[in-house]
């Protein structure tokens, strides 16, 4: 196959091609402007399924590799495995429904937007190819930039506390990070990730690099304590914001914890495990309490998403297949699930510019597929099987049981907890009497709203009943970070002996 | 393949109707559904006769679901003749009940969806009881716990139906949690969650233990009392009934089907599905008999004084139910299948019963507003007669008699055999059965006899003198239901009058004299009994006495009755006023569910505000804002967004990768 060599490279870089084209467009000629977008994003969708096309599921080398030299001794090298592949067409996929959402939402410097849209998901791309620590750092650094823009301009009244929040918790992990990838370079004489892979660090070394990474990826995840800059993001970020926050942004921890963390230092991964366990059962038990007395819709969303990254991390850490398969998969289930709840807001927020639980109630009468749709990814929040949403949490648990069952029983109470807060949000703003006046004219889901809500319906309920699609790109390389984790630890072990 | 088709023509049906039902209409989406239905359920009976009495089991791989590591499970269909039976209780009261909704729900503007609802119920049902594994098995748990969530909230109109759909939901999530852990459990012991499998290595794993929350635990009695747990929360068994009475803000078909017939006894098969398991866990069967009498006494004692003609019945339902856990925990599993069995048929007449009732009166429940009935719809009457005949166990000892009468003596001559301590698993069975009888006469006294209640109840007749009430009132006057809904009717009254005698020799039937039990021809290896479980034979060695103890509590029950609501009406009033107390107690139904407010509800509730006020408020963001403090007064001043500190962690992030950059190429790779 032509191209095979530069696919990715095409795919990452090509948002930025459409970006440079509405940058030389007319800021008043919207349509081109969103049409442009639109058809840019498509296309980087349809070249990544070319990819996943392509991909081997039974290896877990990486695979479409491409290496340049670039600086010096620096390379520019991408490429993807088990792991990542999934997540580029997850950034890929739900680009143009953003883009669509934002259709008619967006009005002010509709073009900027584009632009700032496209630009991340280029940045967002290479997080997921980079194999590179440096090519690494610049995609996942350079990626929140765009982000600060996105809530900062096209947000709401509290934007920029917000987005500063977010920005000075994000500051202090990067420094770390950056500070980790020196010594790491120092150390292995080399930035690049597979080999970095094979090095064996020292324990002691491998503890400080761990925690150096941990305080990046546990801002990114968000994990419990550092997660309240996420429901302030939430609340001020427009609906594609949001969107992209809590489906692909949120996903750079968990990503980074197991491309990183796990097999570059499992010794200190294996030892730090029980922090990982407190914070994220701590994380899923308090953020669903939490979320029990929001008043605020994005906000609710928000605590319920750092209580499912909680069943992430926990998965993570159990060091077990079901454990990492339940937290890639319930990753990407969220991905699909809060984005979708996220447009769900963004509807009933466009018709009524609120997002207060109270001014809604009762609008199954006048918009019952909004309603179902909302069902549907309400279900799926809760992890009832036959939705996306059970197998990941299944997995991570039933994992986390192996791991330690006090883990997986306190963790398991989160299900009672989400069933409790989202039938709640569900119950108050759906059903009930239709009796604020303000509500009486309001219109269901046009044609547009349905063609970004439609895809997202029938990936939820079809990897509820067959998530093979995603099981089997992910179980090769899943089993080869659990073989290469268990045979660190027992070198370790022969060594003190 | 037939099998497939009982299935998933309930699903077929559900689609049409959930999908297109805008578009076809409400009568076509009936038809659709209904005709599915019934054909469903002839399929069933064909299956039942096949497995049960020819003995041809099967099972069916329909597709993988999820394979991670050593963990591997499919979608696949078991059919043996637990299976069986439940096939045919499951579309038999379905499709009866989707034949009483074409006219129960006639003028109902959503009926489309009501029957994409039943039949989605329906399938999620049929997968439960297919299942080939626990995960299956838990889909399908899960999967009816929506269903119901749906039905009971059905008239998302009213307050009191959404919050009993997400009470119905969240305490059927309490006993979840339990059946997941058990789940994980077994999967942590026998790497393996399909049914047959465990089955295998489960002796292997008895009398072992294994750590569990620090503890060193017997394994298979922790195991089943993990997923015990999940049955006592779908089958509303005492402490996690709470959701069960409240369930009766659904329209009645669904209580009837849900809510009496298949749904709640989900626990009872699982129990009977598991009996290899709980076989090997004498234990974790002791507590499964415990909470199984507790809850027959309680739910009865409950049922003595509510006034809504669906709650009793509702508490009906939990007693009844509690008598099965009883069988199943003293190992009498088939007895429990077979109360299970017939159950389902009087329990959905009473209940469509009522529902007819309701119909007449105009949607009243209250039965002080009854009364005098009897004349008035006299079909129906007679279908409730028949219904209460047969869940008070009319019949001659030893001889013959109504459905109940088989199935549940049966179930109390059990427990008097498994020679519980004291035999208080005896004793709280016939004082519930006792009770059953009171409170089922006096349903069936004060909805259709004594004086007529119901002409004060409507404002716009209070001119009238009640003594008119024969005459002239128009649409108020209670009127009988449609065939369509007496058809079901009809043929449930059947099933109550017959289910008992017609299939007691199979389903707990024993040889004599050596001769080979038919009971377990009929089994075959869907029900396991340990090697000392003898208790069906030691059924039959007790005192002849014992076999006239429940019929003497039932009679009792209906002298007490028909004393109260009959010959001295004012004694109701008489004795609540002179026991206060104690009816207040009852009537508040033991003050379950204010308990549960005070400890539960109300904290997580509170504690959820505190921890966000406090904790991420207060602490978290304390600490932040405290440290950035002059960060942010600083950025603010600079006022435009644009100019702020977008550039400064651009700068700091660019002068970061520059700093490595340079160190790289300072140290040209020389480490390397």
């Amino acid at each position: 196959m032509i191209g095979n060599g530069y696919l990715l490279s095409l795919v990452t870089f090509l948002p930025l091609v459409g970006a440079a084209l509405i940058a030389v467009q007319n800021g008043k000629a919207l349509g081109n402007i969103r049409l442009i977008a639109l058809y840019t994003t498509i296309i980087t969708f349809a070249l990544s399924l070319a990819i996943w096309w392509n991909f081997d599921k039974g290896t877990a080398a990486f695979q479409f590799v491409e290496d340049v030299a670039w600086l010096g001794p620096l390379r520019y090298k991408m490429g993807v495995d088990g792991i990542s592949m999934l997540f580029v067409i997850l950034t890929t996929f739900l680009m143009p429904l953003c883009i669509l959402a934002a259709w008619e939402s967006v009005e002010t410097r509709v073009k900027e937007y584009m632009i700032a849209f496209l630009i991340l998901e280029t940045l967002m791309i290479g997080v997921f190819c980079a194999l590179d620590l440096v090519l690494f750092y610049l995609f996942f650094e350079a990626g929140l930039i765009p982000m600060f823009i996105i809530i900062g301009v096209w947000g709401g009244k509290r934007r920029v506390y917000a987005s500063f929040k977010f920005f000075l918790y994000t500051l202090l992990g990067s420094v770390l990070m950056l500070l980790a990838i020196m010594a790491m370079y120092w150390k292995a004489g080399s930035t690049d990730i597979p080999t970095l892979m094979a090095f064996k660090f020292p324990k002691d070394m491998q503890w400080w690099l761990w925690l150096a990474f941990f305080a990046s990826f546990a801002v990114k995840m968000p994990m419990w304590p550092v997660h309240t800059w996420l429901p302030d993001a939430h609340v001020e970020a427009p609906t594609g914001g949001s969107v992209i926050l809590a489906a692909i942004l949120l996903k750079m921890g968990g990503y980074g914890f197991l491309r990183f963390s796990l097999p570059m230092f499992p010794l200190a991964s294996q030892e730090l495990a029980p922090l990982i366990f407190a914070m994220s059962v701590v994380a899923i038990i308090y953020t669903s309490l939490v979320a029990l007395a929001q008043e605020d819709v994005k906000k609710l969303i928000a605590y319920s998403s750092v209580a499912h990254m909680g069943f992430v991390t926990m998965g993570i850490f159990t060091f077990n297949a079901q454990g990492i398969d339940g937290a890639i998969f319930q990753m990407l289930s969220h991905g699909l699930v809060s984005a979708a709840l996220f447009l769900c807001v963004g509807i009933v927020y466009d018709r009524m510019h609120t997002r207060e639980i109270a001014a809604y109630g009762g609008l199954v009468h006048r918009m019952p597929i909004y309603a179902v749709c909302f069902m549907v990814f309400t279900m799926a929040n809760v992890g009832l099987p036959g939705t996306s949403g059970f197998v990941g949490e299944f997995l991570t648990l039933l994992g986390a049981f192996r791991a330690n069952t006090w883990v997986a029983f306190l963790a398991t109470t989160g299900v009672i907890l989400s069933a409790a807060y989202a039938l709640y949000l569900y119950r108050r703003m759906i059903f009930g009497e239709l009796e604020k006046p303000s509500l009486m004219g309001i219109k269901d889901m046009n044609i547009r709203e349905m063609v970004v809500m439609a895809p997202l319906v029938i990936l939820t309920i079809g990897f509820g009943f067959y998530p093979a699609p995603i099981l089997d790109v992910t179980a090769v390389s899943v089993k080869k970070l659990v073989t290469g984790y268990e045979a660190a630890i027992k070198t370790a072990a022969l060594a003190v002996k | 393949m037939i099998y497939t088709a009982i299935v998933f023509l309930p699903l077929l049906g559900a689609l049409i109707a959930g999908l297109f039902g805008r578009i076809i209409g409400p009568r076509p989406a009936e038809l659709v559904t209904t005709g599915f239905m019934l054909l469903a359920a002839v399929l069933s009976w064909v299956v039942f006769v096949q497995v049960g009495f020819q003995h041809t089991t099967a099972k069916v791989q329909l597709m993988r679901w999820i394979t991670s590591g050593d963990l591997e499970v499919s979608w696949s269909l078991r059919i043996d003749t637990l299976t069986a039976v439940m096939l045919v209780v499951v579309n038999t009261v379905s499709s009866l009940v989707h034949l009483y909704s074409i006219g129960y729900m006639e003028e109902d503007p959503h009926r489309q969806r009501f029957f994409a609802y039943l039949s989605l119920f329906t399938f999620a049902m049929l997968m439960l009881v297919t299942a080939d594994n626990l995960l299956q098995m838990f889909f399908g748990w899960e999967g009816v716990g929506l269903a119901s969530y749906l039905l009971i909230g059905f008239w998302y109109k009213k307050p009191s139906a959404n919050a009993a759909a997400i009470k119905a939901f969240v305490v059927n999530r309490v006993g979840d949690f339990g059946f997941a852990l058990g789940i994980f459990g077994l999967f942590a012991v026998f790497k393996t969650i399909q049914l047959d499998a465990v089955f295998a290595a489960a002796p292997g794993a008895a009398g072992k233990t294994f750590l569990f929350l620090g503890y060193d635990v017997d394994i298979m009695t922790t195991l089943c009392l993990l997923l015990f747990m999940g049955a006592m929360g779908k089958s509303a068994q005492f402490l996690l009934h709470t959701w069960l009475p409240d369930a009766m803000e659904g329209p009645t078909p669904v209580s009837a089907l849900i809510h009496a017939a298949t749904m709640v006894t989900a626990g009872v098969f699982m129990v009977a599905r598991l009996s290899p398991l709980f076989e090997l866990a004498p234990q974790a069967l002791q507590v499964v008999t415990f909470v199984g009498a507790i809850t027959a006494f309680f739910a009865a004692t409950v049922g003595l004084v509510q006034n809504d003609i669906k709650r009793v019945i509702a508490y009906s339902t939990c007693s009844q139910l509690g008598y099965m856990f009883v069988a199943c925990g003293v190992g009498a599993y088939s007895a429990g299948i077979f109360h299970l069995f017939t159950h389902a048929f009087f329990k959905a007449l009473l209940f469509l019963g009522a529902g007819s009732v309701i119909h007449a009166m105009h949607h009243e429940q209250d039965m002080r507003r009854m009364g005098g009935l009897a004349s008035k719809i006299r079909i129906t009457w007679a279908m409730m007669l028949i219904g209460t005949l047969a869940l008070t166990g009319v019949g001659i000892p030893h001889f013959y008699g109504f459905a109940g009468f088989h199935s549940k003596d049966a179930i109390i001559e059990a427990a008097y055999a498994a020679h519980t301590p004291n035999n208080y698993a005896f004793w709280l069975l016939v004082i519930a059965a006792f009770m059953t009888s009171f409170y089922s006469w006096r349903l069936m006294f004060m909805t259709f006899h004594g004086p007529a209640r119901w002409a004060h109840v409507h404002d716009d007749h209070a001119h009238h003198d009640h003594k008119d009430d024969d005459h002239g009132h128009g649409a108020h006057e209670p009127h009988e239901s449609p065939p369509v809904m007496l058809i079901p009717l009809a043929i449930l009254a059947l099933g109550a009058m017959l289910a008992g005698g017609v299939f007691t020799n199979a389903f707990i039937g024993v040889g004599h004299h050596g001769s080979a039990d038919p009971y377990k021809a009929f089994w075959g290896a869907a029900i396991f009994e340990g090697r000392d479980n003898h208790i069906l034979h030691a059924m039959h060695d007790i005192p002849g006495w014992v076999g006239f103890v429940p019929c003497i509590a039932m009679l009792a029950g209906l002298a007490l009755a028909y004393l109260y609501y009959i010959l001295a009406p004012w004694l109701p009033a008489a004795t609540a006023k002179a026991f206060k107390p104690l009816y207040l107690f009852l009537l508040n139904k033991w003050y379950v569910d204010e308990l549960y407010d005070f400890l539960f509800v109300r904290p997580s509730l509170w504690i959820g505000r505190a921890l966000w006020k406090g904790g991420d408020g207060a602490v978290i963001d304390g600490a932040i804002d405290g440290t950035a403090g002059g960060v942010i007064n600083m950025t603010n001043r600079v006022v435009k967004f644009q100019t702020g500190y977008v550039y400064t962690y651009a700068f700091w992030m660019l002068t970061g990768v520059a700093a490595i950059i340079t160190w790289v190429m300072l140290n040209g790779g020389g480490a390397r």
